[in-house]
């Protein structure tokens, strides 16, 4: 584990894995040279890759911290660190530091309740890890229900796993909708705003939310119609940041900064930082 | 002493805004001490009542931000330019910057404006009052309890004291008496240092630009940089940098913008007036304007909309770069 | 107290060399600059220097650490050598007061290791001021001129340099040049410190308040007509944010030596463009909302998460050396008027 007094420095990771998940996702799987976990997270935590020369970048861990063999970061291609990334084949050694911010309250507030998770395209990244929690100390928690969307079917994240666990767990509901009609897909079409009001969930679950803006913007507002609160609903924000420890200054909203006292907020929250994000 | 008065400036203000010409003023607004005016954007009477200025330290050139104010609205906006402001507003013209049907620019006779730095080395500290008497500055302080007369040349911008221009290029109306090209001096620091080996001239110049905090002031203030994406703020360009990772990178910065600058820098001197380290970077460009004036023929940018720069315009008669180097032995 | 006559401060100063690095301001071609102290190096008059000496503990520049890229592999290397102990001479009240700001900022968990060992390093001796002026504005947020934190106080009279030590750094400081200084009483140091204050309070922005902001305060400031002619002929450059001594955003790049990879950062501005632009946007689209973010930082934001302390020292730099002008001052102003509303 990173020393917490040389966060900036980082330790060596190596890329034991790299799954195409989508036209422009892939996981990526890794462990230190010794082969262990780089360190422990919690659910929503991030870390920083970095190539020596490209560029360092913040990605949420994907894998459950209840994975104890090696950490997992899906990774869309779309700035100079992904594409580098995107083109990395398993042996490639990378540079991991973190865990850092503020996980969702998977141990806290989330503890016996009833769970919707709503995921839009690569917003699935962060969730997965706390879905896999929640599978793994399935007890702890109520009701499970899925709603995750991406533009067309082979955009779906981590399809595999989906089908063949999450779809097959008792207790747990996964309901997939993509943007348009697609040959050999006959489940929903539409966007996921419409398709969680269609839905309509039971107003006693917590909700856990990632996406592009603009569906979280709609989905929210979907939500309220329904009769959630604000206090019901987590997101998990996305700003640049250079340093990860709440100094350099990047991810200052207001009087937060996400990469320490985020990125999980719950909507009650965020509705007192200021509208710049 | 400015011979044009606030009161002149103001009035055909007013005029302009009540008759419809402009619907907004660029003018030079009052700040909270003696010296520090800023650029402003007036709409109403009221506000320029109580905050338009014109004195000795309007030495802002307002011609780049008609850039951004003329795409703001369909309607004029009224300037006033000094006669060196009237060569970038011809420079960015000739660049296609902005549309000249958007502005309304009033020309306005200047006489030289003041160096702040120069002032507070000439006074001391604490000043509180300076007023403009004839040739004389009479500056009060908070440490005496009579002002202090300084010599209004003694401390005016380096730029001013080599005023290449009296006489505007452009204007829609003119306030005041109109002046004349200056025989100006401004050369000389030029051949000073065309005068010394190439190591003493690299010594000067890694001095000066061993002081440089890549603050972007002086890009960002200069009529000449008007590119939406500079290269050192560009991520893929390869090159953004904020501070210089090592030291050929730093004096570089400065070296490729004075460059990209070649031929179309009018000479206006806001790189150097606002420069927090003080660095003469004026001079990087007047070397290369009097080395276009020698190899190819006087040439101001500025003086003219649509002049092709002797660097951008092919003649059979140009020099051969072989000429150049030669002519140097 | 102690005492030293200002005509043998040579001595001061070498007999300080001789055991630490010393840095003190000397007058230099864009005015004061703080300077590695050596035989003939004179101490500069000036009230204060261009850039702030946060410089000593966060500089403009610094090395984090290298990597050696060999095929798939990298090695981290660890760059840093040992700190040596250094004193930092002259400092002013208000630059000694941005230290506790970016102390607030670094040494909070999980604590900045490179600012640390600086801070750990260094000594800091400051001077009281005589001839505040016109941009001075310290008063504004509790500092006073007169009355220096530090490891080591001194007043500067006519004649003679006064010293008393705060901290045990100072004692140690003062112990190296006990033979050069004797006791004295502080009653001289008394008559300048009110002879400046009187000055101090004929200052222009003497009465300057900062009572209309501080935590808590976003609300009512975030969106106030006023900061878009404020910020309308703002440049957009970083000269505020980089001579001012309490501004410590930073950026980390990478930098390609041929033989390997440096990691540096270096300070960054949030008024640039690129400041908080990601593949996908930038959340401050304009100039006003990253000037506003400046402002609201220093006057709002980091006193929400510092007991109500300002991020501002009236130090007076960004005063003077703002290309058009604009400053906190002038911002204060501007929406302090508002505080009743």
């Amino acid at each position: 584990m990173t020393d917490r007094n040389e966060m900036l420095i980082p330790v060596v990771g190596v890329i034991t894995d790299v799954r195409m998940d989508t036209p422009d996702v892939k996981t990526f799987r890794v462990v230190t040279p010794d082969g262990v976990k780089p360190f422990a997270h919690m659910p929503g935590q991030c870390a920083m890759l970095s190539i020596p020369g490209v560029g360092e970048a913040m990605f949420s861990i994907t894998s459950s911290p209840t994975n104890t063999e090696f950490m997992e970061f899906s990774i869309k291609k779309c700035g100079c660190v992904t594409e580098w990334l995107h083109q990395a084949e398993p042996g490639q050694q990378i540079t991991v530091r973190g865990p850092y911010g503020k996980p969702f309250p998977v141990e806290e507030d989330l503890k016996g309740k009833d769970l919707l998770f709503i995921a839009g395209g690569i917003g699935l990244a962060p969730l997965r890890s706390v879905i896999n929690y929640v599978r793994h100390y399935r007890e702890n928690y109520g009701k499970v229900q899925i709603v995750y969307g991406a533009r067309s079917k082979d955009d779906l994240v981590d399809y595999s796993e989906i089908i063949n666990e999450w779809m097959t767990d008792d207790g747990i509901e996964v309901n997939l909708t993509i943007d348009r009609e697609q040959e050999g897909w006959d489940g929903h079409v539409g966007f996921i705003p419409n398709f969680v009001k269609e839905l309509s969930p039971d107003l006693n679950k917590t909700v856990l939310m990632c996406g592009p803006p603009i569906m979280i913007k709609f989905t929210l507002q979907g939500l309220m119609e329904l009769g959630f609160k604000k206090t019901q609903v987590y997101t998990t924000m996305e700003l640049r940041m250079k340093c990860g420890i709440g100094k350099c200054g990047r991810c200052n909203i207001g009087s937060k900064y996400v990469c320490k006292d985020g990125p999980v907020f719950r909507f009650d929250e965020l509705d007192e930082l200021p509208d710049e994000y | 002493m400015q011979k044009i008065t606030r009161d002149a400036l103001v009035n055909k203000a007013l005029a302009l805004l009540d008759n419809g010409t402009v619907d907004r003023v660029l003018g030079w607004k009052k700040g909270e001490l003696a010296y520090d005016v800023t650029p402003a954007v007036f709409t109403d009477g009221k506000s320029i009542g109580e905050g338009f200025v014109w004195n000795d330290f309007c030495g802002a050139n307002f011609s780049k931000y008609l850039i951004a104010e003329t795409k703001k609205t369909g309607s004029k906006v009224l300037v006033f330019l000094k006669p060196c402001d009237t060569y970038s507003f011809n420079q960015l013209l000739t660049e296609h910057r902005f549309d000249r049907e958007k502005v309304y620019a009033v020309g306005i006779p200047c006489e030289g404006m003041t160096d702040v730095h120069k002032l507070r080395a000439a006074v001391g500290e604490g000043i509180c009052n300076v007023e403009a008497d004839g040739d004389m500055l009479a500056v009060s302080t908070v440490y005496t309890d009579e002002p202090v007369n300084v010599p209004a040349a003694e401390v005016m911008l380096e730029r001013c004291l080599v005023c290449k221009s009296k006489k505007h290029v452009a204007y829609d109306e003119l306030l005041g008496e109109e002046g004349e090209v200056a025989e100006s001096a401004r050369f000389d620091q030029v051949a000073e240092l065309e005068a010394l080996t190439p190591d003493e001239r690299f010594a000067f110049w890694q001095n000066e630009l061993s002081r440089c905090i890549r603050c972007n002031a002086c890009r960002d203030v200069c009529p000449a940089c008007t590119c939406e994406k500079c290269v050192f703020n560009n991520p893929s360009s390869g090159v953004e940098n904020k501070a210089a990772a090592n030291s050929f990178e730093e004096k570089m910065f400065h070296i490729i913008r004075a460059f990209h600058v070649a031929g179309r820098c009018t000479d206006c001197g806001e790189c150097s007036r606002v420069c927090p380290q003080r660095i003469p970077l004026h001079l990087l460009n007047r070397k290369f304007i009097s080395d276009i004036d020698n190899f190819y023929g006087e040439y101001q940018a500025g003086a003219e909309v649509g002049s092709r720069a002797p660097l951008v315009n092919y003649d059979q008669d140009d020099l051969e770069p072989s000429e150049v180097f030669g002519g140097r032995e | 107290m102690r005492k030293c006559s200002l005509s043998e401060m040579n001595k001061v100063f070498a007999r300080i060399a001789s055991a630490q690095k010393l840095y003190l301001p000397v007058d230099g071609e864009a005015g004061a600059e703080y300077k590695l102290w050596e035989e003939g190096t004179e101490w500069s008059n000036a009230l204060n220097t261009v850039k702030s000496p946060k410089d000593f503990f966060f500089p403009q520049l610094e090395n984090l650490m290298e990597f050696k890229v060999t095929g798939k592999s990298i090695e981290v290397i660890d760059t840093r050598k040992a700190s040596e102990d250094f004193v930092v001479f002259g400092v002013r009240a208000c630059d000694v007061k941005s230290f506790e700001v970016l102390d607030r900022v670094f040494l909070v968990d999980p604590v900045d290791s490179y600012y640390a060992t600086r801070r750990e390093h260094g000594t800091i001796v400051s001077l009281a001021c005589t001839r505040p002026t016109e941009t001075c504005f310290c008063r504004t947020f509790g500092i006073d001129a007169t009355e220096p934190q530090g490891d080591v106080v001194t007043w500067k009279t006519e004649t003679q340099l006064f010293f008393e030590a705060k901290t045990q750094k100072g004692q140690a400081f003062m112990s190296l040049i006990e033979d050069l200084t004797e006791e004295c009483d502080g009653s001289e140091v008394e008559a300048q410190k009110e002879k400046t204050g009187k000055i101090l309070a004929r200052l222009p922005l003497a009465n300057l308040s900062a009572d209309a902001f501080g935590a808590d305060k976003t609300d009512k400031f975030f969106n106030a007509p006023e900061w878009k002619t404020l910020s309308e002929a703002c440049l957009g450059c970083g000269t505020c944010t980089f001579v001012c001594p309490t501004c410590q955003c930073y950026d980390i790049k990478d930098f390609s030596t041929g033989s390997g990879v440096v990691r540096f950062r270096c300070w960054d501005s949030c008024m640039y463009s690129d400041f908080t632009k990601m593949a996908h946007g930038n959340p401050r689209l304009t100039q006003l909302e990253r000037f506003r973010q400046r402002f609201m930082h220093k006057l709002v934001y980091y006193p929400t998460n510092n007991d109500g302390m300002f991020s501002c020292v009236g130090c007076g730099r960004c005063l003077s050396s703002c290309p058009i002008s604009m400053n906190i001052v002038k911002v204060m102003k501007t929406l302090g008027d508002k505080a009743d509303d």
